[in-house]
């Protein structure tokens, strides 16, 4: 199983590419387990979110 | 809108607009020259607003296309500075031996709610400024100029596994500064 530091990498990784399927299937198992993990792909997707409405309002 | 209307309208949003480019141009010179470029496309094209969306939503959609023009003109003539090799070890240093999280990464709450809250893109615009320049340019042509992955490594000739890494720093300079600034702030 991959370790919290893997994913991470590949949290933001996935941002920016296309995962295959080993790849997908890997992260969505690691998260569903992983609390932190699952923090920072929120906090991840929450980033993107706020950058693609700025500047606000 | 009638053109005194859209004349005051696009000065009332000149800020906006010039504090926009700025961050992602990081030249006045530069910065300037889009936002005139904006302003005068805006009131050529004031037919096009019909008022179906903000005005300001619509001016800034009109500055993104002309950064946009301008990054790619310079890309094109190199005048990107090269990526530094400095390495990830501030990062790695948030996991311990076995790859686990030191700290455990802080709960940002509801996006829904958050993403309301007025001065989170002021803090948001500090952060972006933090960044150093290299990271920032790669990180806002994918993030707020929403060009694709493939797109920003051909447009600035770097390797796409340089492309990721170079968005991973940018990405985790930015958490760590949001959750200081922002969420522990608050």
């Amino acid at each position: 199983m991959k370790s919290c530091w893997e994913i991470h990498r590949l949290v933001s990784e996935g941002q920016d590419r296309k995962f295959g399927f080993g790849e997908r299937l890997a992260v969505r198992m690691h998260l569903l387990m992983c609390s932190a993990c699952r923090r920072f792909e929120r906090q991840m997707k929450l980033m993107r979110q706020a950058l693609r409405r700025f500047p606000g309002e | 809108m009638t053109d005194p209307d859209v004349q005051q309208s696009l000065q009332r949003i000149r800020p906006t607009l010039l504090r926009f480019a700025m961050l992602q141009l990081r030249n006045e010179a530069a910065a300037e020259d889009v936002v005139q470029e904006t302003l005068l496309a805006a009131l050529e094209g004031k037919s096009a607003f019909s008022g179906r969306s903000q005005f300001k939503t619509w001016a800034v959609s009109i500055l993104r296309n002309k950064i946009v023009d301008y990054l790619r003109r310079t890309s094109r003539e190199g005048i990107l500075p090269l990526l530094d090799e400095q390495g990830d070890e501030d990062f790695d240093a948030l996991f311990d031996g076995s790859g686990h999280w030191q700290e455990v990464p802080g709960d940002w709450g509801d996006p829904a709610v958050v993403l309301e809250q007025r001065g989170l893109y002021d803090v948001l615009e500090l952060c972006m400024k933090a960044l150093p320049e290299n990271l920032a340019r790669v990180f806002t042509m994918r993030e707020i100029l929403g060009f694709e992955t493939d797109e920003i490594c051909k447009e600035l000739k770097m390797s796409s596994s340089n492309c990721w890494v170079v968005l991973y720093r940018a990405r985790m300079r930015l958490r760590e500064c949001l959750q200081l600034r922002w969420f522990d702030a608050r």
